[in-house]
C-alpha cells in the first residue's frame, strides 16, 4: 500500500473521509435550504422552478452535484463500515447488563441510526422529486415571461405532494433526525480535523447548534405551510 | 447498610459468564467499593466458594490496575476517580448495584472482573517514547519549556492507562489513550524529533489491536479518572494529519 | 563468610570515578550473548531493563501486575531529589550526600552514598530527555521545592505524580526497547524461586498469573528489583500487591538480609477508619511544606471542632520542639513525635490516633488558588476518602509504614552474597541507613537502574562470556521447579478453613504493636513466638479456593503472606539484636527524653542475616561501617 492508500484506511483516514464528506454535505444543506425558501415566494413558483432550471443546467452545479452524490454516497458507506467495526470493536451489540446513558449525548450514541434513517428519507425524498424530474416527463412545461426556454413546473409537483399529511409527516420527522445527526455530526466534523483548542471551541458548538436547529426547521416549516396555508 | 450485588461472573477467557447475585450486609460507609468486595470475598472464602477475581493494586487511583463497570459505568458513578477511590457513601442501604468488567474485543477477559489491557503495552511500544538512552542527554536546563506548554503536557501525560476510555466508549475506542501520549510527547521540545514517526506508528498499532474509530461522542473524557480532555485527541488527528501529509 | 562490600579505594569524591575508570567492560558481540533477568518494573526495574537492553544485553523483564507501568514507585507522589543548585541556595553534591547519611542516623555507607548523589544530577537530564513534564517556572526552567530533612531546595517534581512520571518515562524506555525486541517482557508472572547453579544464579522460577503454569527461564544474572516489604505490616502505603517473596526467595537461596527492622514509618497518612482497612494513603509530604502540624495543648480541646480552637490552644509541637528545621524535620522524628502527642492523650479524631495539618496559613499567606496549584490533586484525594474539606478545615493526618530501608544485603556494585544475583533500588538496604529522606526513593531507584548496574554488572559479566546459555531442563532448575509446586500444593490441600487476609491481618497487628514505632525487647520476644504460632496455624488453616492451573489470586497473596511470616520474625530478631535506637528503629530502652540514642561503639554496623534453614537460627554477619569523610554525630533539628 502506498502512504494515502495506508492514509485511507486507518481508523484516522476513515474518520476523515467521514468528517470531509459530512462538512461538504453540511454546506450542501445550506444552498438546498436557500433554494427551497423560494417556495414561499407567493408567485406561483415562478422563482421556484426557474432556481431548479438554473440548479439542473448550471455546467459548474452539474459538476458540484456529482460530487455530492460521490459524497453522499462515500459518507453512508464508510458510516457503516465503520459502524460494523465499531461494533465489533466495542464488544458486540449487547455489551454490558446494565447500560449507562450518563456520559453520552443520544445523538452521539446513535448517529449510526440516524444516519440510516436519513438515507431511508433521501431515497423516498430522491424519488419523489428528483427522479420524477430528471427522468420522467410528467412534470409540465411553462415558459416565464423574459425567458426564453421551457421550465418544468416542480413547484406543482411540490405542492400536490404537500397536500398528503403522511408525506408532512414523514418530512417532518426526518427533519427532526437530521437536527438530531447535526447535532453531533457538526462539531465532531471539527474534532476529527484537530479543529478543537480551548480559544474557539466553544464558538464551534454554539454555531453547531444553532445549525442542527436552524436548518431542519428550514426545511420543515416548507411542506407545513404549504398543507395548511397555501 | 446492606448492599445487593449483582456480579459479572467468568470462569476464564474462553468460557461464557452470567451475572450472580450476593448480598452484602454490614456495609460501612467510610470504606470504599474495593474493600466492599474484599469482605464479600472473605464470606465467600469461608465458604469454600471462589472469590470474585478482580484486578486491583495501589488503592489510591494512580496504577490504574482497578477495572470494573460500576452500574454501566467505568470506575463508577464519579467524576474523575478509579473504582478504588469510590467509597460506600455514595450508596444508601439496600442499593443494588451491578459490577462488570471492563468490556472492548482488545481486552479479552481473564477471569470475572479481570481483563487482559496488554494492548495498550503494545501500542506504547510502537512509539510512545523519546529515543534517548540512558547518558545521553544533556544539561536538564538546556532547553527551556515554555510553562503553559509543560502545563499541557502534564495534563496528557496524567494518563494512568486504565483502559476506562475504552470501556466507557460505544465504540471501544482507544483514542483517548493514544492521543494522550502522542499529545503529552509531541508538544515537547524533547518529543518533537520523533513526533511523525510516534503519530503513524501508534495509530498504526491501536488500529491493529482491534481498538473501535472515534466518533467523537466524549464518553472517554467523561469517565477519565485523571479528567484527559478530548482537545488531546484532537491534537492527534491534527499531528496524524500532518504527518501523513507532510512527513517522509 | 567474610562480608566484602568491595567499596573503591581513594576519597570518598573520587571512589565512584575511579571504580568506573577501572571496571571491567563487555565488548559489544558479547553483550548480545548474555542474558540478563530483571525481577520488577519499578523505577529500578524498568530503568535497569531498559539500560542493559540498550546497551546490547538480551533482557526478560518479569512484573506481577498486568503492565510494567503499574509497579507501585507510580505512587511516589512528593519528589525526586538532585543536588543541581539551580536554586543557587548552596546545594552540592556533597551536601546532599551529608544530608541523606545525617538522615539515615549514621548507618549507611558512605561510598554507595556518594556515588547517589553524584548520580542524582544525570538522572534530572535523563528524564527531562525523555519527556517527564516536570514543574516549570515562567522562564522555561525547571521549578524546586524543599523537602523534609534539608535545608535547600533541591526537590524536582511533576505535580503531585513524580513517581508516576518517573515510572511512565522509564516505562516508556522499557517499552521501546521491548517494541525493538531487545526485552522479552513477562506481564502477570511472579517470580518464586532462584536457581542456582555452582553456587552463581542462573535464573528464576516464574508462576503465569493467568495459567497458574511454572516457568524456567535462565539468565547469566538475575536482577532483583522488587521493592519494599512494608506490607508485613499488612496495613501500609504500598500497594496491595507488594511483597517480599522475590526477596526473601533469594535470602533462603543464600542472599543475606540487610537490616530488616528499619521500617519507615510516614508522618501524614490518613488515618484508619476501620477493621476492613486493606491499606493507607498517604498524604505527600511536601504538604509539610505549607501545612503546619499541631494537636491542642490540653486534652478536654480533642473532642472540639478543629476550627474552634483557639490558635493560643494550639500546640504546634514540631515548630515547638525542633524550630530549625520544624514542621520539615525527617520522618522518623515527625512519626515519633506525632505517636507521643498521642500517647499523652492529645490526639484528635474518632480513635484520638491523628494529628492536624493545617493550610490555613499557607491559604492566608499565598491564596487559595496558588495552595489548591501546587498540591494537585492531593486535596480532592483527601476530601473523597474522608468526606472532609482540607481547605477549610485542617487534613487529620497520623503515620504510617511506607518504606523498608532494609533489604538483600548488597556490595558497592549491587551484588548480593549470591553471584550474578543483584538487588536494586528499595529492594536493597544500601543507601538510606535507618531512615530515608523524602524524594531519595525515586532518586535511589532511578539511579540504581541507568547509572549503576550498567556499569558494575560488566564486572561480573565480563567473566560470563564464555558461559552459555544454559537449557532448563538442567537439574537445578528441576529441584527449583519442584520446590515450589510443593509449596503450593502444601498449602492448596491442607484442608483449611481460614481466609489468607484474616492470618495477614494477624500478622500485621502483631508487626505494627511490638516491631512499630517503638519497640522494646520484652515486645520483641513476645512477637516472636506470636509470629511462630501464627506461621504454623497459617499452614495448617489457610484456605485457598479455585484451582492451581488458572488465575487464583487467592493462592497468589497465600504465597506472599507466606513469606512475610517468615520475613516478620527475622525483623523481630534484628530488632532484638539492635540494642540502640537509630532512624526508624526506636528502642524505647534506648532514649534521651524521647530522642533516639544511637550507640555507634556497638552497633555501627550493618546486620546481615545468612538463612540457616527452616526453624532455625539465622546467623548474623557484620559490615562495620567506615566513616572517612564525615564525623559520627548525634543527629540534631533542633
Amino acid at each position: 500500500m502506498n502512504w494515502f492508500q495506508s492514509f485511507l484506511v486507518s481508523s484516522l483516514g476513515q474518520k476523515i473521509v467521514m468528517s470531509l464528506t459530512g462538512l461538504f454535505l453540511t454546506i450542501f444543506l445550506i444552498v438546498h435550504l436557500v433554494g427551497n425558501l423560494q417556495l414561499l415566494h407567493d408567485d406561483g413558483g415562478q422563482a421556484f422552478n426557474l432556481y431548479s432550471y438554473f440548479m439542473t443546467h448550471n455546467p459548474l452545479i452539474k459538476t458540484v452535484s456529482y460530487l455530492l452524490y460521490t459524497g453522499i454516497i462515500l459518507h453512508t458507506i464508510q458510516g457503516l463500515s465503520l459502524w460494523r467495526q465499531n461494533r465489533k470493536a466495542a464488544g458486540g451489540m449487547k455489551r454490558y447488563v446494565k447500560t449507562s446513558t450518563a456520559t453520552s449525548s443520544f445523538a452521539g450514541r446513535n448517529m449510526a441510526w440516524l444516519g440510516i434513517l436519513i438515507f431511508i428519507f433521501l431515497v423516498i425524498h430522491l424519488k419523489d422529486f428528483w427522479y420524477v424530474m430528471k427522468f420522467t416527463s410528467q412534470l409540465e412545461m411553462i415558459t416565464y415571461p423574459g425567458q426564453d426556454h421551457e421550465v418544468k413546473n416542480l413547484y406543482q409537483l411540490v405542492s400536490v405532494e404537500f397536500k398528503e399529511l403522511w408525506v408532512v409527516v414523514i418530512y417532518s420527522i426526518s427533519m427532526v433526525v437530521l437536527a438530531f445527526h447535526l447535532l453531533h455530526g457538526f462539531t465532531s466534523a471539527f474534532q476529527t480535523i484537530g479543529a478543537n483548542h480551548p480559544k474557539y471551541m466553544t464558538l464551534i458548538k454554539v454555531v453547531g447548534k444553532l445549525y442542527a436547529f436552524l436548518i431542519p426547521i428550514g426545511f420543515a416549516i416548507i411542506p407545513i405551510i404549504f398543507y395548511c396555508c397555501k | 447498610m446492606k448492599i445487593n450485588l449483582k456480579v459479572w461472573r467468568q470462569k476464564n477467557t474462553n468460557t461464557s459468564g452470567k451475572i450472580v447475585n450476593y448480598v452484602v450486609n454490614e456495609v460501612n460507609p467510610d470504606m470504599s467499593f474495593l474493600e466492599m468486595i474484599d469482605v464479600l470475598n472473605g464470606q465467600l472464602v469461608r465458604k469454600g466458594e471462589d472469590p470474585i477475581a478482580f484486578d486491583h493494586d495501589c488503592r489510591e487511583g494512580i496504577c490504574g490496575m482497578c477495572s470494573m463497570v460500576v452500574d454501566g459505568r467505568p470506575h463508577g458513578p464519579l467524576h474523575g476517580t478509579t473504582t478504588c477511590q469510590l467509597y460506600m457513601r455514595n450508596y444508601k442501604d439496600g442499593d443494588t448495584i451491578y459490577v462488570e468488567p471492563f468490556r472492548a474485543h482488545a481486552f479479552p477477559i481473564i477471569k470475572d472482573l479481570a481483563v487482559n489491557r496488554g494492548a495498550f503495552d503494545r501500542i506504547i511500544a510502537a512509539g510512545g517514547f523519546v529515543s534517548v538512552s540512558t547518558g545521553q542527554a544533556q544539561d536538564a536546563n538546556a532547553i527551556p519549556v515554555e510553562k503553559a506548554v509543560a502545563d499541557n503536557a502534564m495534563d496528557a501525560a496524567a494518563c494512568i492507562g486504565c483502559g476506562a476510555c475504552v470501556a466507557a466508549c460505544p465504540n471501544g475506542s482507544a483514542m483517548l489513550f493514544t492521543a494522550a501520549k502522542v499529545s503529552h510527547l509531541n508538544q515537547l521540545p524533547q518529543g518533537k524529533a520523533e513526533a511523525t514517526r510516534r503519530a503513524l506508528n501508534m495509530v498504526k498499532q491501536m488500529d491493529a489491536e482491534g481498538f473501535g474509530k472515534c466518533s467523537n461522542i466524549g464518553a472517554c473524557e467523561a469517565e477519565c479518572p485523571k479528567e484527559i480532555s478530548i482537545e488531546n485527541i484532537a491534537r492527534l488527528n491534527r499531528e496524524y494529519i500532518k504527518a501523513v501529509f507532510t512527513g517522509e | 563468610m567474610k562480608l566484602d562490600s568491595k567499596i573503591p579505594q581513594g576519597p570518598v569524591g573520587e571512589k565512584w570515578s575511579n571504580y568506573k575508570e577501572h571496571a571491567k567492560l563487555v565488548n559489544p558481540s558479547n553483550k548480545r550473548k548474555l542474558e540478563i533477568i530483571v525481577v520488577g518494573t519499578g523505577l529500578a526495574g524498568a530503568s535497569a531493563a531498559a539500560t542493559l537492553a540498550e546497551l546490547g544485553y538480551k533482557v526478560k523483564a518479569f512484573c506481577f501486575q498486568d503492565s510494567p507501568r503499574r509497579a507501585h514507585s507510580i505512587a511516589a507522589q512528593g519528589g525526586i531529589n538532585a543536588a543541581k543548585n539551580y536554586k543557587n541556595d548552596g546545594d552540592s553534591v556533597y551536601r546532599l550526600f551529608y544530608d541523606t547519611i545525617k538522615g539515615g542516623d549514621f548507618r549507611a555507607r558512605e561510598g554507595n552514598v556518594h556515588r547517589l548523589a553524584e548520580v542524582s544530577v544525570n538522572i534530572i537530564d535523563q528524564c527531562v530527555a525523555q519527556g517527564v513534564p516536570f514543574a516549570r517556572e515562567y522562564g522555561g526552567l525547571l521549578d524546586n521545592r524543599s523537602f523534609g530533612g534539608a535545608q535547600v531546595s533541591r526537590t524536582f517534581y511533576a505535580r503531585g505524580q513524580t513517581g508516576q512520571q518517573l515510572l511512565i518515562g522509564a516505562y516508556q524506555a522499557l517499552e521501546r526497547q521491548v517494541g525493538l525486541g531487545n526485552v522479552k517482557m513477562y506481564s502477570r508472572h511472579e517470580m518464586l524461586d532462584i536457581v542456582k547453579i555452582d553456587g552463581k544464579a542462573r535464573g528464576i522460577i516464574a508462576k503465569n498469573l493467568v495459567t497458574g503454569e511454572l516457568e524456567r527461564h535462565f539468565g547469566h544474572a538475575v536482577l532483583l528489583c522488587t521493592g519494599g516489604y512494608g506490607n508485613v505490616f499488612f496495613l501500609s502505603t504500598n500497594a496491595m500487591g507488594s511483597n517480599v517473596t522475590a526477596a526473601w526467595r533469594a535470602h533462603k537461596r543464600g542472599a543475606f538480609f540487610g537490616n530488616p527492622c528499619y521500617t519507615q514509618i510516614h508522618p501524614t497518612c490518613i488515618p484508619v477508619s476501620g477493621d476492613y482497612q486493606s491499606k493507607l494513603t498517604l498524604m505527600s509530604e511536601s504538604l509539610r511544606n505549607d501545612g503546619r502540624i499541631w494537636v491542642p495543648k490540653r486534652k478536654e480541646d480533642c473532642g472540639k471542632h478543629p476550627n474552634d480552637i483557639k490558635e493560643e490552644d494550639r500546640d504546634y509541637y514540631l515548630e515547638r520542639k525542633y524550630p530549625s528545621y520544624g514542621n520539615l524535620c525527617p520522618r522518623d522524628i515527625a512519626s515519633r513525635a506525632a505517636k507521643e502527642v498521642c500517647d499523652e492523650g492529645r490526639g484528635v479524631g474518632k480513635t484520638g490516633l491523628a494529628v492536624y495539618l493545617d493550610f490555613s496559613d499557607a491559604i492566608n499567606r499565598l491564596g487559595l488558588e496558588t495552595v489548591k496549584a501546587r498540591y494537585g490533586e492531593l486535596f480532592p484525594m483527601y476530601q473523597n476518602i474522608t468526606g472532609e474539606d482540607p481547605l477549610k478545615q485542617p487534613m487529620r493526618i497520623f503515620p504510617a509504614v511506607h518504606y523498608t530501608m532494609g533489604g538483600l544485603w548488597v556490595d558497592y556494585e549491587l551484588m548480593t552474597t549470591v553471584p550474578g544475583l543483584y538487588a536494586l533500588g528499595e529492594a536493597n538496604f544500601s543507601d538510606h541507613g535507618a531512615n530515608r529522606l523524602g524524594a531519595s526513593a525515586l532518586m535511589q531507584g532511578l539511579a540504581d537502574g541507568y547509572f549503576v548496574i550498567p556499569y558494575t554488572i560488566g564486572n561480573y559479566l565480563s567473566g560470563e562470556i564464555f558461559t552459555k546459555s544454559i537449557p532448563t531442563d538442567h537439574p537445578a532448575f528441576a529441584e527449583a521447579e519442584n520446590n515450589v509446586r510443593e509449596r503450593i500444593n502444601t498449602l492448596k490441600n491442607n484442608g483449611g478453613k481460614t481466609p489468607v487476609d484474616e492470618f495477614h491481618k494477624q500478622l500485621g497487628k502483631i508487626m505494627w504493636e511490638y516491631c512499630g514505632m517503638a519497640r522494646n525487647a520484652e515486645g520483641l520476644t513476645k512477637a516472636r513466638q506470636m509470629i511462630q504460632t501464627l506461621k504454623a496455624d497459617f499452614w495448617n488453616d489457610a484456605r485457598i479456593t479455585g484451582e492451581i492451573n488458572e488465575f487464583n489470586p487467592e493462592l497468589d497473596k497465600a504465597m506472599r503472606v507466606a513469606d512475610f511470616l517468615e520475613l516478620g520474625e527475622l525483623m523481630v530478631v534484628d530488632a532484638l539484636n539492635r540494642n540502640e535506637s537509630c532512624g526508624g528503629h526506636f528502642r524505647t530502652e534506648y532514649q534521651d527524653n524521647g530522642e533516639a540514642k544511637r550507640n555507634d561503639d556497638e552497633y555501627a554496623y550493618v546486620s546481615a542475616w545468612e538463612f540457616k534453614g527452616d526453624n532455625q537460627e539465622p546467623e548474623l554477619h557484620k559490615e562495620e561501617l567506615v566513616y572517612e569523610a564525615i564525623q559520627l554525630q548525634v543527629r540534631s533539628y533542633k
